[in-house]
């Protein structure tokens, strides 16, 4: 089970760094809204797939909190982008 | 016998789960506009978090599987609302390439329905002209 763990760590590793790209790349601001909150989602991810491979289960509900923080990142600021549109 | 059941449907839960990030991620590089990324990067978010997370259930004690879940629950909760509303904003923004849209309908529903609130907004007049629009048929 470590080594599947440790297989999918890196496909989603890969994911984080292809959305860190489109983070840097992104032409709009909501482009990198939409990274950011791919790369929280893989993050948390991650972090199941890191408890898995040491099977330790310390993180647990900070993951919770994590995905949580995510969504409402994302939404504040993606209505902080639309209020900007809107003054211009 | 069991456990090497469970080794194995979690193992393929979690592989086929990291491979949709990953495939979330290319999207996310190649994709065109922002609608369509946010279309790559809702696959993660759903399907990627929930496979992982049910294969990581499997080999955990029941004790510490409610947090586990948790996660899933809350990530397919989050993940619409999320995509509805930066899709909503994308939208209005202009931040989609209108020339790859097939069909926009909309586009056709907006304008149906500011139509009539513009007309208000010009301080009632043109509703006035409703009426006397409307009349002429009547008597014929």
């Amino acid at each position: 089970m470590t080594t599947v763990a440790n297989i999918a760590l890196v496909l989603v590793s890969l994911a984080g760094l292809l959305a860190v790209g489109r983070l840097a790349a992104g032409p709009g601001a909501l482009d990198r809204v939409v990274a950011l909150d791919a790369l929280v989602t893989l993050t948390v991810v991650g972090a199941v797939l890191g408890t898995l491979a040491r099977s330790d289960t310390t993180t647990g509900y900070v993951l919770v909190v994590l995905s949580l923080l995510g969504f409402v990142g994302s939404i504040a600021s993606a209505r902080l982008i639309e209020r900007r549109e809107d003054m211009r | 016998m069991t456990d090497v059941v469970l080794d194995v449907v979690s193992a393929v839960l979690i592989l086929a789960g990291a491979g949709f990030c990953l495939l979330s991620g290319i999207g996310l590089v190649r994709f065109p506009d922002t609608v369509s990324r946010l279309h790559a990067a809702s696959k993660a978010q759903t399907l990627g978090v929930l496979l992982v997370v049910l294969g990581a259930v499997l080999q955990t004690p029941a004790g510490k599987a409610p947090s586990l879940l948790l996660i899933a629950l809350f990530s397919l909760l989050t993940a619409p609302v999320t995509g509805h509303i930066v899709a909503r904003i994308a939208y209005r923004t202009d931040a989609v390439e209108r020339r790859r849209v097939v069909l926009d309908e909309l586009a056709t529903r907006l304008v149906d329905e500011h139509s009539p609130d513009d007309r208000r907004r010009d301080g009632g007049e043109p509703d006035d002209r409703r009426p006397d629009d409307r009349e002429p048929p009547s008597p014929r």
